[in-house]
């Protein structure tokens, strides 16, 4: 009887190695340290291509309670559907930092994607980060904005494309900012965009590019400005009844 | 007729008895019938189609949902195409603008593009199988002639069969053809286009005909051994070279190479070049020419602080003077079309007393690392043979020109299809995923691990740089050949437009067209040229040739000061001036000056308020603060009043993609403002400088 136990489970165990063959078990990587904060340091809020991997490392800082950089805390990367993680989770380096590479999902939109570590006491840490693709529409925005647009309305300045913000009476607001650009309907959009600030009782400063810009132009625009948009644009909503 | 108690079934009974036969073959007809429809009642576009109609129920524009919700299998059918996309039976809110928010597909409407869905139908830019009705039959079938799903990260591939110029929404698609275009791919791969163009190179190889004058044997060896350690952005890709071979084709081409071409005139004797002896105030003399040239508009260096900067259109110089000999860079500096009569260098006409600080600034860039182990034996006559005839097998005379080496035909694989390169004829790596982007990613990746033996070289592409390159040839289908006219699109044909006579030649000597655009031929790092005539006083032009300051504060690359002779500087004006005229503007329909104050006043009035031109310009430097766009402070001895008044009213016409914004501007307004800028002479001391 016992050799026919043995059997089985022997059968059993043969099955299981098969079953399991896809997923070699990885080796658990294990913290040897824990943090008390979570802190992005580069790689958020980048502008993606649908299914591609992001253009930059998205790299997240541990923490302790004097700020500085925790080595051998486990970081774990996740997304919704469709986005993936380049390792998926990883330990700290001695500066604290931990760097993945993110692919997007296969649609355009914004991927809020989450980084969890835990602490002393065993609490999870999260910190959510926005990443985001950009569609045909959203791609051609981008590209008219940084030709008409960015050089006034983005205060980064580098040798290529030097920025104009710090000069104008006015200042505008850069694209990302929801609470700004939120307020105002696409209907708003298109009408400062295409007669300029004062058909907004806006200065005079923000020039009129409806003789410039073509109509579909300025809706790519306007998508982009939706996308980028932090805290993010809801649209009209849609749905009245949840499940 | 009694029938039996109990029957054992019996074939032989059911044939005798043929009541019983017709009921059990009606009974199989029944079912048998009854497959196709339950087949149909639980097919998995039916599921989808439920779970549609479910989701639309919630939303709040579900009675406008529903109306256009169609039960059943919906076709888009395109006969001049070739389009028979099912794709909407299951993909049921593509049309719908209200799904825009709906995540979950495949409900989820179209992403907003140019075209319409029952125009293209869905195979032609996304592959994959439109007649097919089930998920896996329609988007991963791989059975000959089958396509798979184009992925979404290569999108733009489905742009570039059509659209053969680059599209402001393309960035991925337009850098993968620069790259193809730029990297040397089209000098070994043939691209035919479908309206009979072939893509050209835009690269610039440099000749080899005199090269031993130019540099040793041994930077040439750790060159061809490793160009990117030399220069990490150099366009010449590693050919993963032996040492012999290396050994060998440094020996072919020292031993090849011809004397270059006397100059004509004998260059001025030459202080001792020993940049060893260079004091250090030469060298920062040097530095500043370096500087004062502009050279960093096309060459990069790397800087006190370990950064490479500069542009890319000439090669980087760090370390140039541990790669090239002080006599060829005399010959070069003083003349470079006498060693390369192709060059893209202009000809500076720097004086003897400006040459020596500058080479000897050159020189002191040094990076003996590079070829400190390389230690070479004379050549023998067998490796010089060996080496040229490696120089043939590798192909090198397709980008360089060698003397007694003519180019190859049909050295590479022509890649006018590749983006319909059948499955069944890839040979593919064990491990790697079996579609033609895995295929194209990782042949750009590591050329040679498919066969041993083949020819094509290493590049060290970016991840993103080889997506872009895999979008490009993705883009280069079958079906940009069969697509129904009025859908392609022609290629732009190229101009190769030069300027004639004594100012073409001087203007070829200066190599204007490296970095101006004349009449649709030139680089882009300069402004347009074709009309200016139209637009500049000649007695700005005539200042600005002599000493040209920026008009722009904000650009990095500007023009630099050729030291032109008065008669050289009297051919440009004048061939300027005349020939580079354009039709819409007549120079002298309005006056230049003479503007009653009156309506200069009221121009001055609308620039600051109304159009608030100070925020990208300075009329008034102490006031305005504009950056962007050109400085107007002495714009009045600049600019022709005709010229300013068109661009004010529509500055596209003049100059297409200027950012400039068409103000929509009254003529009244257009004319005051003329007014106003006309009035903007400067202290006329800048005007005459
Ligand atoms: C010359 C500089 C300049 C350029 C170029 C420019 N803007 Fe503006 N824009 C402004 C200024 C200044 C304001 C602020 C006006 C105010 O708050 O009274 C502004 C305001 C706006 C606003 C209202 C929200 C805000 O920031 O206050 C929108 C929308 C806008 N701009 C869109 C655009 C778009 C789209 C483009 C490119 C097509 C563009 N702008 C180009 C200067 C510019």
């Amino acid at each position: 009887m016992t050799r026919y136990l043995l059997i089985l489970e022997m059968l059993a165990l043969t099955i299981c190695t098969g079953c399991s063959h896809h997923a070699p078990p990885a080796p658990a990587l294990q913290a040897t340290a824990s943090g008390s904060a979570l802190a992005v340091s580069s790689g958020d809020k980048q502008l993606g291509t649908p299914g591609a991997p992001l253009p930059q490392p998205l790299v997240v800082d541990v923490n302790d309670d004097q700020g500085n950089g925790v080595q051998g805390a486990l970081v774990k990367f996740s997304g919704p559907d469709g986005v993936r993680f380049d390792p998926a989770e990883a330990l700290s380096d001695s500066n604290g930092e931990v760097s993945t590479n993110v692919t997007v999902g296969d649609s355009s939109g914004r991927y809020p994607v989450e980084a969890i570590t835990t602490d002393k006491k065993g609490k999870a840490l999260h910190l959510e980060v926005n990443e985001m693709a950009a569609g045909y529409q959203e791609m051609l925005g981008y590209q008219v904005q940084r030709k008409y647009c960015s050089r006034c309305h983005d205060p980064n300045s580098t040798p290529e494309q030097v920025s104009n913000y710090d000069n104008l009476a006015v200042a505008p607001h850069s694209f990302d900012q929801g609470n700004t650009f939120n307020k105002l309907d696409d209907a708003d959009l298109t009408s400062i965009i295409s007669h300029g600030g004062p058909a907004m009782n806006l200065s005079a400063l923000m020039p009129a590019y409806g003789s410039t810009l073509s109509k579909a132009d300025i809706r790519a625009v306007i998508a982009y400005i939706r996308l980028v948009s932090n805290p993010p644009f809801e649209a009209p909503g849609m749905v009245y009844a949840m499940r | 007729m009694r029938a039996p108690e109990k029957t054992r079934f019996s074939w032989g009974a059911l044939f005798h008895d043929p009541i019983q036969l017709f009921g059990a073959a009606s009974f199989v007809l029944l079912v048998v019938l009854a497959i196709a429809p339950l087949k149909d009642h639980f097919s998995e576009w039916r599921r989808y189609q439920q779970q549609y109609v479910q989701m639309i129920h919630i939303r709040r524009d579900s009675v406008k949902l529903m109306r256009n919700f169609r039960p059943g299998i919906h076709q888009i059918w395109i006969p001049k195409a070739g389009v028979v996309d099912r794709c909407e039976t299951c993909h049921l809110g593509l049309e719908e603008s209200s799904l825009g928010d709906v995540k979950t597909e495949p409900f989820g409407s179209h992403p907003p593009i140019p075209h319409q869905l029952t125009e293209f139908g869905c195979v032609v830019c996304h592959l994959g199988q439109g007649v097919a009705t089930t998920v896996t039959g329609a988007h991963d079938s791989t059975k000959e002639p089958d396509e798979p799903l184009l992925p979404a990260r290569y999108m733009e591939a489905s742009c570039g069969q059509c659209h053969h110029s680059p599209l402001m929404g393309t960035p991925t698609l337009n850098q993968g053809r620069a790259l193809l275009a730029g990297y040397g791919c089209l000098r070994c791969h043939t691209v035919n286009l479908p309206d009979g163009s072939t893509m050209t190179p835009t690269d610039d190889p440099p000749p080899l005909t005199h090269i031993a004058e130019k540099t040793s044997r041994q930077w040439i060896y750790a060159w061809l051994k490793d160009p990117q350690s030399w220069s990490a952005a150099a366009t010449m890709p590693n050919f993963l070279l032996s040492d012999a071979e290396a050994r060998d084709i440094s020996a072919f081409l020292i031993a090849n190479s011809a004397p270059q071409p006397d100059s004509g005139s004998p260059p001025a004797p030459t202080p001792a070049v020993d940049s060893s002896a260079a004091s250090a105030a030469q060298i920062a003399a040097g530095q500043a020419l370096y500087g004062e040239s502009f050279c960093a508009s096309c060459h990069a260096m790397q800087n006190a602080a370990g950064n490479v900067v500069g542009g890319n259109l000439g090669p980087e110089l760090t370390g140039i003077g541990s790669k090239v000999k002080p006599q060829w860079l005399k010959s070069w500096l003083s003349d470079p079309h006498v060693y390369d009569p192709k060059t893209l260098m202009p000809h500076f006409r720097w004086t003897s007393q400006q040459l020596t600080p500058l080479m000897d600034f050159l020189e002191s860039q040094t990076n003996s690392s590079f070829t400190a182990n390389v230690h070479l034996d004379p050549a023998t006559p067998g490796q010089i043979a060996h080496g040229r005839q490696l120089v043939n097998e590798y192909g090198c005379a397709e980008c360089h020109a060698i003397r007694g080496v003519s180019k190859p035909d049909n050295f590479a694989p022509d890649l006018s299809r590749i983006g319909s390169k059948p499955l069944a004829q890839i040979v593919f790596v064990a491990g790697m995923a079996h579609t033609l982007p895995a295929y194209l990613t990782a042949k750009l990746q590591h050329p040679r691990e498919f066969v041993p033996g083949l020819r094509m070289p290493q590049y060290t592409f970016t991840p993103a740089q080889v997506d872009a390159l895999a979008t490009a040839l993705l883009a280069l289908t079958d079906r940009s050949f069969t697509m129904p006219r009025k859908w392609q699109l022609a290629t732009p044909t190229p101009s190769n437009y030069r300027p004639a006579g004594q100012a073409g030649k001087l203007m070829a000597d200066l190599n204007c067209q490296t970095c101006h655009r004349i009449n649709g031929n030139g680089g882009d790092i300069a402004p347009d040229l074709s009309a200016e005539g139209s637009s500049v006083q000649r007695q700005w032009l005539d200042n600005f040739l002599k000493n040209p300051n920026t008009i722009r504060p904000t650009l990095i690359r500007r023009m630099p000061k050729f030291n032109l002779s008065d008669p050289e500087r009297a051919i440009l004006t004048d061939y300027i001036m005349t020939v580079y005229q354009i039709p819409q503007i007549d120079r002298d329909s309005m006056p230049d000056s003479g503007y009653p104050q009156a309506l200069v006043e009221q121009g001055k009035e609308i620039f600051y308020s109304k159009y608030a031109c100070q925020s990208c310009h300075m009329v008034n430097p102490n006031t305005d603060r504009g950056y962007i766009g050109p400085v107007l402070t002495t714009v009045g001895s600049r600019l022709t009043a005709a010229w300013i008044y068109a661009w004010l009213k529509d500055p596209q016409a003049l100059r297409p993609g200027a950012i400039e914004p068409n103000r929509n501007m009254s003529d009244a307004d257009a004319r005051a403002l003329t007014a106003f800028l006309m009035a903007q002479k400067g202290s006329g001391k800048e005007a005459n400088q």
